[in-house]
This record gives C-alpha cells, sequence and structure tokens, in this order.
C-alpha cells in the first residue's frame, strides 16, 4: 500500500528528482553507451565475421568480462579517473565505459556468428549470380545476421538498463537515485517504487525488441530464424571452450 | 598494505558468505531445472511456456529483484535469504532451457540403442539421456556460476555484507586496497568455480576424455 501510494504521490512525479526525470536520465545514459557499443562491436563484428580472425580472443575477453563485477569496475575507473578528470566528467565516464563493457561482447558475438552462420545457400546463390565479396556481405550475409545481431543488441539492452542503476552509486542521476536514495533514509516504498521502475523498463524494451524483430529482419528469413533459433541463441549464451 | 593485514579476519568471512551465496543458488537451480528442463523437453507446448517465463524473468535487473522479493517472501531486506531466491530464480531460468537443449541434443541412435539394450523410462533417462547431456548443462552451469559470483556483489548497495561490500568502502575510503582485493577475490572465486565444474564434467563424462581436447 505504501508502495502504491510513493507512485501516486503527486509530488514524485514532478521536479528534477520525479519519476520522469529520473526515467529521462536512466534512458540517457543508456542510450549513449549503446550507442559507442553499437559504434565499436559492429564494425569490429563484421570484420571478425567476415575474416575469421579473432574469434578466439573476443570469445576469452566476453569470458573474462563475466567475472568482473560491473560495480567493482565503476569505482575502479571512478578512482582512477578521480585525480585526472575534472567536473562531472569523473562521474559519468566510468558509469559509461562500465556500460559500455557491458554492452559490446553481446552484439559483437551476435554480429559475427550471424555472418558465419548465414545460409550457405544464399551465400552460394548470390556468389553464382557474379555477386562480389564485399556485395555478398552487404547484401546478404549482413541481412541473415540481423536475427542474431539484434538478438544481441536486446541482450546488450537489458544488461545496460539494469546496471544504469549504478549510476546513482557514483552520484549521479537515473533510476537507481530512488533505490539508494531509499537505502538511504530507510524508505522501502521509494526503494521499492524505483526497482519496480527499473524492472518495468526492462521488460517494455524486451517487448519492443521482440516486435521490432518482427518488422525488421526480411520475410524471407523468419522461417529459418525461427527453426534455428534455439541452437543459435544457446550458442551466444554458452562460452567458448578455453 | 596495512589495511590488508588489520582486516585479513573480515576478509574470509566476506569470502566464506560470498562463497555460500554464489554456491547454494548454483546449486539449488540445478536441482530444480533438471526436472524442469525435463517436462520442457519431454513437452514441447510446455517448452515454449518455460522458455518464455524463464526469459522474462531474467529480464528483471538483480538490483530490483533484491529489493521486490522481501515484499513477496515476507523477509527483511538486509536477508541473505532474498539473494539466494534471486539468484536460484536466475539460475534456474538460464539451466532450464539449457537442459532442454541439453536432453534435445542427445543422438536418436543412442536413445534407440539404449532402448534395444533394455533401458525403459526413468532409468534411460537417468542412465543414458543424462550422462550424455552433461556437456551441455555444465556449459550452461559456467555462465550461470560465474554471473552469479558477479551479480551477488549488486548486494552491497543494499549493504549486505560479501566481498561487494570492499568496493563500496574502497569508494567511501577512496582506497584502491580493499577495492582490488575485492575484485581480485571475486575472479578468483569464479576461476575455482569454474574450473571445478570442468573438472565435474570431465569426471563424468570419462567416455569423452580422449575427444575433448579444448
Amino acid at each position: 500500500m505504501n508502495i502504491v501510494s510513493w507512485f501516486t504521490a503527486p509530488e514524485n512525479w514532478t521536479g528534477s528528482g520525479g519519476i520522469p526525470a529520473q526515467i529521462g536520465y536512466h534512458l540517457l545514459y543508456s542510450a549513449v553507451a549503446l550507442l559507442v557499443a553499437l559504434v565499436i562491436a559492429v564494425p569490429l563484428g563484421i570484420f571478425i565475421g567476415y575474416t575469421g580472425r579473432g574469434e578466439a580472443l573476443v570469445a576469452g575477453f566476453a569470458n573474462a568480462l563475466r567475472a568482473l563485477p560491473s560495480l567493482g569496475l565503476l569505482v575502479l575507473l571512478f578512482l582512477i579517473f578521480a585525480p585526472v578528470v575534472a567536473g562531472k566528467l569523473v562521474y559519468l565516464l566510468p558509469t559509461i565505459i562500465v556500460l559500455v563493457l557491458l554492452a559490446v561482447p553481446p552484439i559483437l558475438t551476435g554480429t559475427y556468428t550471424g555472418i558465419q552462420n548465414a545460409d550457405p545457400d544464399a551465400v552460394g546463390a548470390a556468389r553464382g549470380m557474379g555477386f562480389t565479396k564485399p556485395q555478398i556481405l552487404m547484401r546478404v550475409q549482413l541481412p541473415c545476421a540481423l536475427p542474431l545481431m539484434i538478438s544481441g543488441v536486446r541482450s546488450s539492452t537489458l544488461q545496460i538498463i539494469s546496471t544504469a542503476t549504478i549510476a546513482a552509486y557514483l552520484g549521479l542521476q537515473g533510476l537507481g537515485r530512488f533505490i539508494l536514495d531509499g537505502r538511504a533514509q530507510s524508505d522501502f516504498s521509494q526503494m521499492a517504487g524505483g526497482a519496480i521502475l527499473v524492472a518495468v523498463l526492462a521488460i517494455l524494451l524486451e517487448l519492443s525488441f521482440a516486435w521490432l524483430g518482427r518488422v525488421v529482419v526480411s520475410p524471407g528469413l523468419r522461417r529459418t530464424a525461427a527453426k534455428s533459433s534455439s541452437p543459435i541463441s544457446t550458442t551466444v549464451l554458452e562460452p567458448a571452450t578455453p | 598494505m596495512n589495511w590488508l593485514s588489520s582486516n585479513i579476519d573480515r576478509i574470509v568471512s566476506l569470502t566464506i558468505s560470498h562463497t555460500w551465496l554464489t554456491l547454494v543458488p548454483t546449486v539449488l537451480g540445478l536441482i530444480i531445472a533438471l526436472p524442469l528442463g525435463w517436462w520442457a523437453h519431454r513437452f514441447k507446448r510446455g517448452q515454449a511456456a518455460i522458455v518464455g517465463t524463464a526469459a522474462l524473468l531474467y529480464t528483471i535487473p538483480s538490483l530490483a529483484l533484491f529489493i521486490l522479493l522481501p515484499t513477496i517472501l515476507g523477509t527483511k531486506i538486509l536477508d541473505p535469504i532474498n539473494i539466494v531466491v534471486a539468484l536460484t530464480l536466475y539460475t534456474l531460468a538460464l539451466l532450464v532451457r539449457v537442459v532442454a537443449d541439453g536432453l534435445d541434443s542427445v543422438p536418436h541412435d543412442t536413445v534407440a540403442a539404449a532402448e534395444a539394450m533394455g533401458y525403459r523410462g526413468w532409468q534411460r533417462l537417468l542412465l543414458v539421456e543424462l550422462p550424455v547431456a552433461v556437456p551441455v548443462i555444465a556449459a550452461g552451469l559456467r555462465v550461470a556460476v560465474v554471473s552469479n559470483v558477479s551479480i551477488v556483489t549488486m548486494a552491497a548497495l543494499l549493504g549486505i555484507p560479501q566481498l561487494g561490500s570492499l568496493f563500496t568502502q574502497g569508494f567511501q575510503l577512496r582506497l584502491y586496497v580493499p577495492l582490488i582485493t575485492g575484485i581480485a577475490l571475486c575472479v578468483v572465486l569464479a576461476v575455482i568455480f569454474d574450473g571445478l565444474i570442468i573438472w565435474c564434467n570431465r569426471l563424468l563424462t570419462p567416455w569423452r576424455q580422449r575427444t575433448v581436447t579444448s
């Protein structure tokens, strides 16, 4: 009941610390991190998928990163930047870097496995039609890779949204503010309110990605994508055995 | 370095609670995932429902789950039970699907051969199909345990003691030593648990030893 009254209190919906503002901050940090991650991961993934080089390195990097706790990494980066960087950047940079590091591996894996798993018949047909290698990449392999790329971006986005709560630990804004302020003030309804908002935001994004996958992916691929979805998504989840 | 020697007792106790908070949910999650995964493997209609629920569960951020579980369970916010339940749910969500995939991956020839040799029902499942599925399940378990080690540290934001408490302490004191100690111990724990699963996997699948060179 307390949680309900926290949500219905008008003062929680206005001002710079209100719910809409914090959702905005949360999405802003997330969007910046996702954009940087895309700029890094997509070209790199295309390179790895196209040349077949560096796959083991990337898999090892992704595994090592899974073991690194993001909160620890955040504080470490903060301590490193604190003497060098001035102003708000000293909080912003560590946050964004941690989020980017979390987001790169799924997009990277999705991109290169997508390119490598492109239907060999389609690639062969394109070659038979006289496509050059770059043409095959742009017009056949990349569209074929799209379902896996989207699923990579999806898991990255969810990771970012759920981890962006720790931005508040360094004193930044975002939905983590409610959780940490609630904790500091022993105000459980505020904490729970923040937690519910993050969870709802994550679930909404998950659903919109499911929708996006249906709209963007070429209709010709849908059948094969549905058929192969289960073994491929487990390869994204599972680490390569070192 | 002075900090290390004067806090050694605390570091040991944090490491021990971290170990418990990681291992108990991983084992519980595996135990629950085995029958559920079998069910999803056996009944295709169940698979869609289970995989969908698991995906949705996995979407909920860990910190949010740590905070919301007390309202459902009636526990205190600082109760480590919340962490155990939350991580059990995550492990379960990941492994149900892995167990189903693992059982799906058992070659039909193997199943047919077992059937011909007189293995029936439960016998065939426990003595043939499950052992053959072990490598797939172990791969999933490795992901689960390594992520659990790092998810546990988020509980430091709520004040539940484990290795993540060293991160918050490092931040408050602006000190590298506790922070690095915490991160290093987390990585060491992850490597140990990961290695333990690889070792169990070898032990449980002796027939694969010649092929498993990777």
